[in-house]
């Protein structure tokens, strides 16, 4: 077995930053408070816990208290999906909910939910070929009873981005609350919440080098929204239990330096994302893009082949050493075509055949290089396989 | 540095698969553990026997402590047009078919091999318990289990020579306990299952229902005759009867009556008494001989007519190069057509075939 893997799949999950991890290790023993106790230990850790939020307040370009830490960005987009969605009804009597065709399934099974359960009316907006949303389109679409809107900034299976500022400015115009999710985006992509001029916005630690299990949602003041975990009064009373200060201090420091470090680590990426795209495109035989050329994650390389099967180009890639995943990537053996994939157009049976490489601050020349220089025989070998299987 | 041979094992999350790869391990294979996704009905993936999503989960926690690689591989499509259509066709046909000697043939040692292929593996391993001698007149011979109370050589007498020479059983040699054992020594985090010789995707369906909602050609009713050719009632279609049934016949005779035959020619279900049930001689077809050379002679041998039948001896004389005239020492009231008649010399499997109506 090739015991050398070389991880290309950055968007799934990225290792901690070996800074994180220090800056973290106080906080599981040595200051254990909770920052709801009445003594010392309590106050060390509501210091952290405050340093923590003006931190990412300060990155995101907003007042402390518009900051609420969750356990994820999952949690982050159902808190703001359905804590608006259901504080609109109460206040404004807003039943409708418009959203991409291409978000995240945080966003959109939420969504779902609240039309099955709640009686929500569910609009979709339309995609371009990229995957990319028309903002006159969004104009168009909102109502005066729109609950909210909410579009992904940058895209988990193709790397597009969406020009949220275009959208921010039309929505703060008609006085809607507009979501955006933008786990995937963090890492590479300005997060000042003024400029980009939108009310919510979710992050996930574990996309920039921070710890799994922790996230944040920036709501600006005034937005309505109502908890969806009840219990203690913590983060303003919008999301209860106990702060997981360790978690917390840690995504604050991996924000921090995400954000220091984004223009070196661009600056790196880009032209290795550059490379694979080029050199894929011109090897491989009916090989496609998927989403946007240029306004893509510098990091996000994503592909469809024709007559190949994504999870069994994944599992050759991964027996030769490189870990990628694919729109369809399926551990249980059921593969269905993305969603996303469809959105764009992209057939049924050419969406089975996508491949996501996501590369990171750790990648290196070398690694791409190896990876390239066996890709496309990996492919024709996949290619020569598939009809007799 | 030498490299070590890759194998790829099919796993199910058993007890049985599980330490078949911890072995392989052992021996110093480069191994890949591989699942399939077998068809289900509609919201009856949690009741199919070999791959719910709790034997996946399984499997997936014995891979990670093994610290081999892992893939479950989408076979629902292959498996439905050629195991679940062979089932429904053969039953709408009047014999009792044995799907999973199919599922061996094209979906284990075809469809999964080749994706081990793929991923550079040269061998290809199982759970089962029998063993493959290398030795002997021509390359490589089936033999049966150690254990024989587990003996699994029956379903796998469709093998050709090619693929026994690329296949490993690496619990050939052990008794169940020994592998319980193992499995514990290894501490593999596997459930000892109840074992069941249910079909998979039957997912604990009685077949008779699974039948009529998959197939409109077996309510077929016919009459039931006895041997001398009274009629004594109807029937519901052949496929809800097996030769040897006494049973739900749904009619009354002043003595025990029991299937002796389906005519499916004619759709009509003979009975007889027990005295009229049982026959010493059947024809078998698409007979696989194990050394891929059908025998020039008749032999004698010991044939199993079932999974889990006794040996019973008798003449197996070649009539073509894929079947055979039978003629059993003895007669068995439970010879049934679809099923496998597969023949043995001590040890050794020699192949088998389909009993023929």
């Amino acid at each position: 077995m090739n015991n050398r893997r070389i991880y290309l799949d950055y968007a799934a999950t990225t290792p901690v930053d070996e800074r994180v991890m220090q800056h973290m290790l106080p906080y599981f023993q040595d200051e254990f408070g909770n920052p709801s106790s009445i003594h010392r230990f309590g106050q060390i850790a509501e210091a952290v816990l405050e340093e923590s939020r003006e931190t990412v307040a300060s990155i995101i370009n907003c007042k402390n208290d518009e900051v609420i830490f969750t356990s994820c960005g999952s949690e982050s987009d159902n808190l703001a999906l359905r804590g608006v969605a259901l504080a609109s009804r109460k206040v404004r009597n807003a039943n409708h909910i418009l959203i991409s065709p291409v978000e995240h399934h945080a966003v959109s099974h939420t969504a779902q939910q609240l039309s099955q359960i709640h009686g929500f009316e569910l609009e979709f907006l339309h995609v371009d070929q990229y995957g990319c949303v028309d903002p006159d389109e969004v104009a168009q679409r909102i109502r005066p009873d729109t609950a909210l809107v909410s579009i992904i900034y940058a895209n988990n299976e193709i790397g597009s981005i969406n020009h949220i500022k275009e959208i921010g400015s039309l929505c703060r115009e008609l006085n809607i609350p507009l979501h955006t999710d933008a786990v995937q985006a963090a890492s590479y992509l300005i997060l000042d919440v003024e400029e980009l001029q939108v009310d919510l916005l979710s992050i996930g630690a574990h996309k920039f080098y921070g710890p799994k299990g922790i996230g944040a949602l920036y709501i600006r003041k005034g937005t309505p929204i109502l908890p969806i975990q009840t219990g203690g009064g913590q983060e303003f009373g919008l999301r209860a239990g106990t702060h997981n200060i360790p978690y917390i201090a840690g995504l604050a420091k991996a924000l921090e330096l995400a954000q220091n470090d984004r223009a070196d680590i661009c600056e790196h990426l880009i032209p290795m994302r550059d490379h694979i795209i080029g050199q894929i495109l011109e090897e491989v035989p009916n090989s496609f893009l998927t989403g946007h050329p240029h306004l893509r994650l510098p990091n996000h390389i994503s592909f469809v082949f024709e007559a190949i099967d994504g999870n069994f180009l994944l599992r050759m890639l991964d027996i030769a050493g490189y870990a990628c995943s694919s729109g369809s990537a399926c551990k249980t053996g059921n593969p269905e075509p993305s969603e996303v994939l469809i959105a764009c157009g992209i057939p049924p049976a050419l969406a089975l055949g996508s491949l996501r490489v996501t590369l990171g601050k750790y990648t290196t020349i070398a690694d791409i290089d190896a990876f390239l220089s066996i890709f496309s025989g990996l492919i024709q070998k996949a290619r020569e396989f598939s009809p007799n299987i | 540095m030498t490299e070590s041979k890759r194998v790829v094992i099919a796993m199910s999350g058993g007890v049985d698969s599980s330490v078949a790869a911890a072995l392989l391990l052992q021996e110093g294979y480069d191994v890949i553990g591989m699942m399939l996704r077998l068809w289900s009905d509609d919201g009856r993936a949690s009741d199919n026997r070999c791959c719910t999503p709790e034997s996946m989960a399984l499997a997936r926690r014995v891979a990670a402590k093994l610290s081999i690689p892992f893939y479950v591989i989408d076979a629902q499509d292959i498996f439905f047009h050629q195991v679940v259509t062979y089932f429904i066709n053969g039953y709408a046909q009047g014999i009792t078919p044995n799907p999973c000697l199919v599922c061996n043939q094209f979906i284990r040692w075809d469809f999964l091999f080749k994706h081990a292929t793929v991923l550079g593996a040269q061998l290809f391993a199982t759970g089962h318990y029998a063993r493959v001698s290398p030795s002997g007149q021509y390359k490589f011979r089936l033999l049966r289990a150690t254990d024989k109370a587990k003996d699994q050589s029956y379903v796998l007498h469709i093998l050709s020579q090619s693929q026994l020479s690329q296949t490993l059983f690496p619990l050939g040699e052990y008794t169940k306990d020994q592998i319980r054992l193992l499995a514990r020594q290894f501490n593999l985090p596997v459930a000892d299952r109840e074992e069941s010789q249910d079909l998979c995707f039957l997912a604990g369906e009685n077949y008779r229902h699974f039948l009529r909602r998959h197939s409109n050609q077996v309510v077929n009713p016919g009459p039931i005759i006895s041997t001398s050719g009274q009629i004594l009632g109807e029937h519901q279609g052949l496929a809800f009867y097996t030769i040897g049934q006494r049973r739900g016949l749904g009619f009354a005779y002043h003595s025990p009556l029991y299937v002796v035959k389906k005519d499916v020619s004619k759709n009509m279900l003979v009975v007889g008494t027990k005295n009229e049930l049982g026959e010493d001689e059947l024809e078998v077809g698409n007979i696989n001989w194990i050394s891929g050379e059908t025998p020039s002679s008749e032999f004698l041998a010991q044939i199993k007519i079932r999974y889990r039948a006794p040996f019973i001896l008798g003449k197996v004389c070649p009539t073509s190069r894929k079947t055979a005239h039978v003629k059993l020492n003895q007669p068995r009231a439970d010879i049934t057509p679809g099923q496998a008649a597969v023949f043995y010399q001590g040890e050794e499997c020699l192949g088998g075939g389909i009993i023929q109506p």
